[in-house]
């Protein structure tokens, strides 16, 4: 037992020496949520819109009144004629263009049917087509309206309702993406380089020789990662509930629980990185590879694995971050407890005591 | 309790180099024994073979009656080592250091300041210094003392004194002589031919083959030839013309003078100088001198090579 707390007090000697391990236990965390929360952000505000009104009656008014009035579009321009569009796309100010065609009202009452043109700049196709799909939204809502007191011929309304997620904020599908990147490289990037860090600086020689025995190195290498990890789950959570509003709506002991059952997980997949590895360069350039990249794209934190090609959604399957976000947007997001999130706690404790096998087998008592 | 070591023909491959050629060794409880070699004649991989580090292809080797790769881990609690490259956490202190190998061998600093007294004194007045900022005198004297923190029987140093400046070095064989004195088992391998004599008995080795083992004196006594130190103005062209020369047994550059052995067993030396008059040397000084433990690794390694 001594043994192990003076390994454990000579690795956290290691961490808070070394400016560059703290500043990527502590600083990233926070940066990265920071980054994802503020600066990408996919969500519709302010959008500058241009107008287009061959019309100009009191039902374009009105229609236009409501789209300013929604706080996702901006009205910026009156457009004169519709020669002006393109010139005002290329500008890149205005990414949306209503037009109204002519006598708009007066078909609007007497048709009972006008056009509108919706004209977006889809250089950006992801937010064009939200902008569209938005500006479809407010003139349905207000078809509605304009027939309230009619009786329409057998028509569909439709009604919906965005759950667990009402106002589709964008930060609630970050904050456990962030979480599983954040836990993944900090346990097994930070973990994979210090084992690795011993091998190149020969000390592994030494400790070798001494009578420790490999599960004693092992453990004592992962236990100051497993404590500063948990405190940066903690941190996470704590910001995306307290900065972003993001809820806990399920248990939050469940999530913690979840929480270091996938910090044991990476830790287990750092050990087995550093068995391959024999340098610390080597050590970060395979959990970046291995880890991150896969974490980010592959484990549906930012693109759906619905839409990717057949043979990356089979590849998904074996990321853990992938079962671990699913977790914990059902923990988080829906609130349900273990019985609806079983099966991928079972598949991440496999894979832990796969990856913890396979290292400890691997783990050399000698140099070669 | 018999802290030896004995070595029967051990060997080790890696890849296509064979880097120790069956080597046998006996080396005795309590000796302070010297493997001198230049670099690459497989000291290290010995070193890291009786060090539990490595598995040799055949052979075995048995350190305190232990077998070396059955009972390893008895091994471990009874060895000191120390690798030729610095080993120690640069960016832990030297107390620090220190009292983390001392918990490793579940022993505390206090109770073994007996055994590293004497080094401990010297580094004392650096302890809160990070081990990184220590001169290459105080690390070695740093590593000895965590090598030496749980009382082994055996000590391996793996070029302890290489890139250590000369007081250092003779400051580090005097702590050798007084650890051999509480009876420990000291290995040192080295490239100083000159660390030799320092000694009690040596093993001269050479691209992973012993070459001999015997005592310093003894190595030097064998020296059959008369050993001759030759300066000239131009010592290099001097020795290509050596090497032309037909009685030349053999001649290599040493310090500032070549050291020079015919290969007959009369000869006048008057010839050998109005050889090198005749080749322009015209200022010459020829003494007869001492052969040192070089001369003779030098004479040992040609005879080897079959370069007469």
């Amino acid at each position: 037992m001594n043994r192990f707390i003076g390994f454990l007090k000579k690795e956290f000697y290691h961490i808070f020496r070394d400016k560059r391990s703290m500043l990527i236990l502590f600083g990233m965390p926070i940066v990265q949520i920071m980054l994802f929360g503020y600066v990408i952000n996919t969500d519709l505000k302010d959008v500058r819109m241009a107008v287009l009104d061959h019309s100009k009656d009191e039902y374009t008014a009105e229609i236009i009144n409501k789209i300013t009035s929604s706080g996702y579009f901006q009205l910026s321009n009156n457009l004169k004629s519709i020669e002006q569009v393109d010139a005002i796309f290329r500008k890149g100010d205005v990414k949306l263009i209503l037009v109204f065609e002519p006598d708009f009202g007066k078909k609007l009452v007497k048709n009972s049917k006008a056009n509108v043109q919706i004209l977006t700049d889809a250089s950006d196709p992801n937010t064009a087509n939200l902008e569209v799909s938005y500006l479809q939204g407010i003139l349905q809502n207000y078809n509605v309206e304009i027939n309230k007191d009619k009786q329409l011929p057998s028509s569909i309304q439709a009604n919906f309702r965005m759950y667990f997620n009402a106002n589709l904020e964008s930060v609630f599908m970050f904050i456990p993406g962030i979480m599983a990147t954040i836990l993944m490289l900090v346990s097994a990037m930070m973990t994979s380089i210090s084992i690795a860090r011993e091998k190149e600086l020969g000390t592994m020689e030494i400790l070798l020789v001494s009578p420790l025995n490999p599960l004693q190195i092992i453990l004592g290498k992962v236990t100051p990662y497993l404590a500063l990890s948990f405190i940066n789950a903690l941190v996470i959570v704590g910001m995306g509930y307290f900065v972003f509003g993001v809820p806990v709506l399920g248990s939050f002991t469940l999530l913690m629980a979840e929480s270091v059952l996938f910090i044991f997980l990476a830790l287990s997949i750092g050990i087995f990185i550093s068995t391959v590895a024999k340098s610390q360069q080597v050590a970060m350039m395979l959990s970046m590879f291995v880890l991150m990249l896969p974490t980010i794209i592959l484990s549906g934190f930012i693109f759906p694995i619905r839409n990717m090609p057949v043979p990356l959604q089979v590849i998904s399957y074996i990321i853990p971050p992938k079962y671990f976000i699913v977790i914990l947007k059902n923990i988080m997001l829906k609130g349900v407890g273990f019985e609806y999130v079983w099966k991928e706690t079972l598949i991440l404790l496999a894979m832990t005591f796969g990856f913890i096998g396979l290292s400890l087998r691997k783990f050399k008592i000698r140099l070669q | 309790m018999n802290a030896g070591i004995s070595i029967e023909n051990l060997s080790k491959t890696y890849g296509s180099v064979q880097a120790l050629k069956h080597i046998n060794l006996d080396i005795n409880s309590g000796e302070l024994f010297g493997l001198i070699g230049p670099d690459g004649a497989g000291k290290t991989t010995l070193f890291r073979l009786l060090a539990t580090l490595l598995l040799p292809d055949i052979g075995s080797a048995r350190m305190c009656d232990i077998d070396m790769v059955g009972g390893y881990k008895q091994i471990r609690n009874l060895l000191g080592y120390m690798p030729g490259k610095f080993s120690l956490y640069q960016d832990l202190s030297v107390i620090e250091n220190l009292e983390f190998f001392a918990t490793v061998f579940d022993t505390r600093i206090e109770d073994n300041m007996d055994m590293i007294h004497d080094i401990w004194v010297q580094i004392e007045p650096f302890k809160d210094r990070l081990a990184g900022n220590l001169s290459g005198g105080m690390k070695q004297k740093l590593a000895l003392c965590c090598a030496l923190i749980h009382q082994p029987k055996v000590l391996l140093l793996d070029e302890p004194t290489t890139g250590v400046d000369a007081v250092s070095r003779s400051e580090f064989w005097q702590m050798l002589k007084s650890l051999k004195s509480k009876g420990i088992t000291i290995v040192v391998a080295t490239p100083y031919m000159d660390e030799a004599n320092l000694c009690e008995r040596v093993a001269l080795i050479k691209d992973g083959e012993i070459l001999q083992v015997n005592t310093p004196q003894e190595i030097v006594d064998q020296f059959e030839r008369k050993l001759y130190a030759i300066k000239s103005n131009d010592n290099y062209q001097c020795l290509l013309d050596l090497r032309e020369f037909e009685f030349t047994n053999s001649v290599f550059l040493f310090g500032q003078a070549l050291h020079y052995t015919d290969a007959r067993k009369e000869f006048s030396l008057e010839e050998v100088n109005s050889y090198l008059k005749s080749k322009g040397h015209l200022h010459l000084e020829i003494e007869q001198v001492k052969p040192g433990i070089e001369d003779c690794f030098m004479a040992l390694s040609t005879k080897t090579d079959g370069y007469e």
